[in-house]
């Protein structure tokens, strides 16, 4: 293969198949290769799936050569171990769900599948998504393949690692607060968080519902385009999934900016900011600016009360979602129970870890009697105020650029003695989720340590072309050999 | 069984773990309470607002009453769902005895 296997994109992959220069099995082969020397370092997969893999591989070779098409034929991706792919484990990186064997494909998958993508392995995550750099995994700690000596960010580490190592093509992510954004930009990837209804969530375990999307994590913009593409729609078994259109995504992918306008929220731009990373940032908006596009200051004026209700209303969420891990039908059950209530505490006792522990009782007390109102119900008052101020901004941008995170990545085990501190990292992120917009996350640049920085370009709801435009266009100007 | 510091607005986390059906150690119920105390007494800042006209946002988009054609469909396979239950009997799930 002329490119080397690390480096490779989906549109390089499939425009090699195309050619005849590769077959999906040596793709797959020569990823195998790469996880089987790298990844005991980096740990970015819990499970390698070879022989089904391979056998994927295999059947898409053959459908290519009796001239079959497919978007994505014989593209082999990772998978975040959230998402259900039928017949391989998918445990949330969780030991309550030791040994769960999905049943079925989620939806996102099975749209994959159709179009010929085959499933690797399980990439390594927080616990049910819950945390900000992969450490609350119940299996292990995934590195940074930048420098090994830090997060990979999260909850999508995994997957961001194992694409940002070489030892994937591309990944699937979930994003509830940031969870595909930050990792991108902890690891020097691209990471595309969709309009909440643009992609089914049936068979993604659920965190909070009303604000997890998937979304992919890739080398390039196209790719997030290509991925976007083939997994948006409306879906019967997501109540939440929205009856729109599918454009064509890779459509909009121009080289410049020119009738654009793209605001600066000035709240994301404070006193006291991580200089290099505001310095990273601010030469991607002038950068931004040379491409043709108008640059204006805007304000979200209730920006800073936006951890505090996105972390009532997970933590709400989350409690309801995770009372069905009980021990009864799948997964890890305690044994010497006297009766199902003693059953159900002793099994989560044991199968749950500290952080998700922490958040069941944080979302259990806000819905609890007497605080349903004071903390609930207050928090979804704040997200209409929130969402209000992005629709405001809206109305004379088509996208804003800010900052992915207050800081590059940092060093594991820096912040997981201090929840709170861990939870105002997200401040950047989560007001997407609570507004229900869509996000992208794009390298722009490397601090003094030689980590990561990512540029944030967040749209309005359904106008995923809108970032993907800024992001391809911005990513092309800076040249994609710093990837 | 009342929450302790009900009219405080502090968090018992012993108390609000057993209506989580979750058992704690003393360890963690002292280490949680510390770390709750400190993100409670954060959110909580989200009452200096005034919110007295606002409306509640559920879901970033409405949807009401989301119906499906009721369809006679083939659900999930009895047998490979039943492989991840961790006691069954006769194709159905085993637990602790619930009355006597």
């Amino acid at each position: 293969m002329s490119l080397s296997i690390k480096k490779m994109t989906v549109h390089e992959s499939l425009s090699m198949m195309e050619r005849g220069q590769c077959t999906s099995e040596q793709l797959v082969m020569g990823l195998l290769d790469e996880i089987r020397s790298q990844d005991g370092q980096i740990g970015a997969y819990l499970t390698v799936h070879e022989e089904d893999a391979v056998g994927q591989a295999r059947m898409a070779d053959k459908a290519r050569a009796e001239g079959r098409k497919g978007k994505l034929l014989g593209v082999p991706l990772a998978i975040k171990d959230v998402l259900n792919v039928s017949g391989q484990p998918c445990t949330c990186a969780s030991r309550i769900l030791q040994g769960y064997v999905s049943p079925y494909d989620a939806t996102s998958i099975a749209r994959l599948r159709a179009e010929g993508a085959v499933f690797v392995g399980r990439t390594n995550m927080d616990e049910f998504a819950m945390g900000s750099s992969t450490e609350n995994s119940g299996y292990k700690i995934t590195k940074n393949p930048v420098n090994n000596a830090y997060v990979p960010g999260g909850s999508s580490g995994g997957s961001a690692a194992a694409v940002a190592g070489g030892e994937a093509i591309a990944a699937l992510g979930t994003d509830t607060g940031g969870s595909i954004r930050q990792p991108a930009a902890f690891c020097g990837c691209v990471g595309l968080k969709p309009t909440y209804g643009r992609i089914s969530r049936y068979g993604l375990t659920a965190f909070a519902s009303s604000l997890d999307q998937i979304g992919p994590i890739t080398k390039d913009v196209r790719d997030a385009a290509i991925l976007l593409g083939v997994m948006s729609g409306w879906d019967e078994m997501d109540s939440t999934s929205v009856k729109l259109p599918v454009p064509d995504y890779s459509a909009p992918l121009l080289a410049d900016l020119k009738n654009m306008k793209l605001g600066l929220p000035r709240e994301y731009f404070v006193k006291g900011m991580d200089p290099e990373v505001e310095k990273a940032v601010r030469g991607a908006v002038d950068k931004c600016r040379e491409l043709g596009a108008e640059i204006v200051e805007v304000s979200l004026p209730h920006t800073e009360y936006a951890i505090a209700a996105y972390y009532i209303i997970a933590t709400a969420e989350a409690s309801a979602n995770l009372a069905r891990f009980d021990g009864v039908r799948y997964g890890f059950r305690a044994q010497g129970a006297e009766d199902p209530i003693d059953m159900y505490c002793k099994t989560r006792a044991a199968g749950f870890g500290a952080e998700v522990k922490r958040r069941i009782i944080l979302g259990t007390y806000v819905l609890s009697s007497g605080y349903y109102d004071a903390y609930y119900l207050t928090a979804q008052k704040v997200r209409t105020l929130i969402r209000k101020d992005f629709e405001d901004v809206f109305k004379r941008c088509d996208a804003l650029l800010t900052p992915v995170s207050p800081t590059a990545a940092y060093k594991i085990g820096e912040k997981t003695g201090d929840p709170l501190k861990m939870y105002l990292g997200d401040i950047f992120t989560v007001t997407a989720n609570l507004a229900g917009i869509c996000g992208l996350s794009v390298p722009c640049g490397v601090n003094a340590a030689g980590l990561p920085v990512g540029l944030q370009v967040l749209g309005p709801a359904f106008r995923e072309e809108n970032i993907l435009r800024v992001g391809h266009a911005y990513e092309t100007a800076r040249g994609l050999n710093n990837r | 069984m009342e929450q302790k510091t009900s009219d405080t607005g502090k968090i018992d986390v012993a108390y609000v773990a057993r209506l989580a059906r979750l058992y704690l150690t003393d360890e963690e119920t002292k280490t949680f309470q510390g770390q709750l105390d400190h993100v409670v007494g954060y959110v909580r800042k989200i009452g200096e607002l005034d919110l007295g006209s606002v409306e509640p946002t559920s879901h970033a988009v409405a949807v009401q009453n989301v119906f499906r054609e009721d369809a006679v469909k083939p659900g999930l396979d009895h047998e490979q769902v039943m492989d991840n239950a961790p006691a069954q009997v006769s194709g159905q799930f085993q637990v602790p005895i619930i009355v006597e």
